[in-house]
């Protein structure tokens, strides 16, 4: 399992491109809405939080979908089913790799977003890593799993989002109330919390248990 | 002499274990039959030559073997286990079309991930001494994606090697190699039959593959239709009988 980890994080600093593609169309993404919306509504914490959500999944989306992409040069991902690596620890390598990428990104990118959007500044933003986490969970943990079924399809640049977004909606409604309440300072570990927990072990379980199916041709 | 006996039991016993035994396997890609009932036992130290025309099922059959796709129904033992269990692949080593290498990663960088996966111990000389086993010592920290197709199959054969697997798949190896390059890789194959490594391998060509081969086989429209335990002995008197067998449908062995 480290060693597909190991490859990835090689591969990516080799070539910086998912997290350079990811980073610039999620920062474009939010300089987009900026522009869109008036200050007045930017500065909206329900609308600032839905925004950042919505632009992250979609940059991230890229991101995701690349994730068995790079697998596909050189028939690379029958060299991994090759070796003696479980394929449910071969998700879990992948899934981690997407975690790690993500968050970097997002460390990067929530910043940006709170300045352009002007979104008030508080103590209780200490507590948006931690939802941001949960959310990259859930998000990687479900676009790893399309991603290995995106891959082998010969219309995967539409299979994937199609797959993806309907399956993120509780995701989405998780984590933008939770932001939100965060953004205005109210308590944010109500129900949503567990929704969004209860999402991640949801789908971090079944792509651990259905990757081996899913991977073999 | 109990012990001696016993010694030589072990070494009778482990001549006839069987590596491969392949029984009525069938795979269906898209209600396209691929393989139609092969059945094949293949004993260590072997070198199978698969022969066969384009779509004769080749590729699909080494593929089974490497464990790489299931087949649609039959049952296939490696090494006396069921080739579903993760541990058997690690006495696999597959040489196919794709290389299964990272263009962005160096030979050396590749190598230290399939030594990673493979979990060799100490991976640093083994990879040394495969990169210098085909040639590439000298390109060990260039970029893959600057290789020529020549050096890429060269570094796909080391890659295949490095865990030294007790049965080696080649499938077609001998494409898109210049001559010198054909010589290095009949060589290590050579080499490999030596030490006692099963091989399988598919091929067109007919001299290199008559020259390493100990038994024949001829596929044809997914079926193992004729096999020799030992080969003919020109190039051209099975070139004849492989005219035959797959110009005719009738399955044929011959011992």
């Amino acid at each position: 399992m480290w060693a597909v980890l190991w490859k990835d994080v090689l591969l990516e600093l080799r070539t910086k491109e998912r997290l350079a593609s990811f980073f610039v169309l999620a920062v474009l993404i939010v300089l987009v809405f900026v522009f869109a919306l008036g200050p007045e509504q930017a500065e909206n914490p329900e609308i600032g939080a839905a925004l950042l959500w919505v632009g992250l999944l979609f940059a991230g989306m890229l991101s995701l979908q690349r994730t068995f992409l790079i697998e596909q040069e050189r028939g690379c991902l029958s060299g991994l089913l090759l070796c003696p690596i479980d394929p449910s620890e071969l998700f879990l390598a992948k899934l981690l790799g997407n975690i790690c990428f993500l968050s970097i990104v997002e460390a990067l990118v929530v910043p940006i977003t709170i300045l352009f959007f002007g979104l008030p500044i508080s103590w209780s933003l200490l507590a948006l890593p931690v939802v941001l986490l949960l959310g990259i969970i859930g998000f990687s943990a479900l676009g790893t799993l399309f991603s290995a079924i995106a891959v082998r399809t010969r219309a995967r640049e539409v299979i994937f989002p199609l797959l993806l977004l309907p399956l993120l909606i509780p995701l989405l409604l998780a984590a933008v109330q939770i932001t939100t309440a965060i953004l205005i300072g109210e308590d944010w570990t109500g129900i949503w919390l567990r929704v969004l927990v209860a999402f991640d072990v949801i789908f971090v379980v079944a792509g651990w248990l259905l990757f081996p199916q899913v991977v073999y041709e | 002499m109990q012990c001696m006996k016993e010694h030589r039991l072990l070494f009778v016993k482990h001549m006839n274990s069987w590596v491969v035994e392949a029984e009525n396997l069938h795979k269906t890609f898209a209600w396209t039959p691929v393989l139609r009932g092969v059945s094949c036992t293949i004993s260590a130290g072997e070198a199978v030559g698969i022969f066969g025309p384009n779509g004769a099922g080749k590729t699909t059959f080494l593929r089974v073997l490497a464990t790489l796709l299931k087949p649609s129904s039959g049952t296939l033992t490696l090494f006396e286990r069921p080739a579903q269990e993760t541990a058997v692949r690690r006495r696999l080593g597959f040489l196919g079309h794709d290389s299964f290498l990272y263009p962005d990663l160096t030979p050396i960088e590749n190598l230290t991930f399939y030594a990673k996966a493979y979990q060799l111990e100490n991976p640093g000389p083994r990879i040394d001494s495969v990169l210098a086993q085909v040639g590439l010592q000298d390109w060990a920290k260039t970029p893959l994606r600057t290789f020529s197709r020549g050096m890429e199959q060269r570094l796909a054969l080391a890659r295949a090697l490095l865990h030294e697997p007790d049965l080696l798949l080649l499938d077609e190896p001998y494409t898109g190699l210049d001559q010198d390059a054909v010589k290095l890789l009949q060589t290590i194959l050579m080499q490999a039959k030596g030490a006692g490594k099963t091989i399988v391998f598919a091929t067109h060509d007919f001299e290199l593959g008559l020259a390493l081969c100990s038994r024949a086989v001829i596929f044809k429209r997914g079926q193992l239709v004729w096999q020799s335990p030992t080969p003919p002995v020109s190039v051209s008197e099975f070139s004849k009988l492989y005219t035959d067998v797959t110009q005719h449908s009738a399955l044929s062995t011959q011992h």
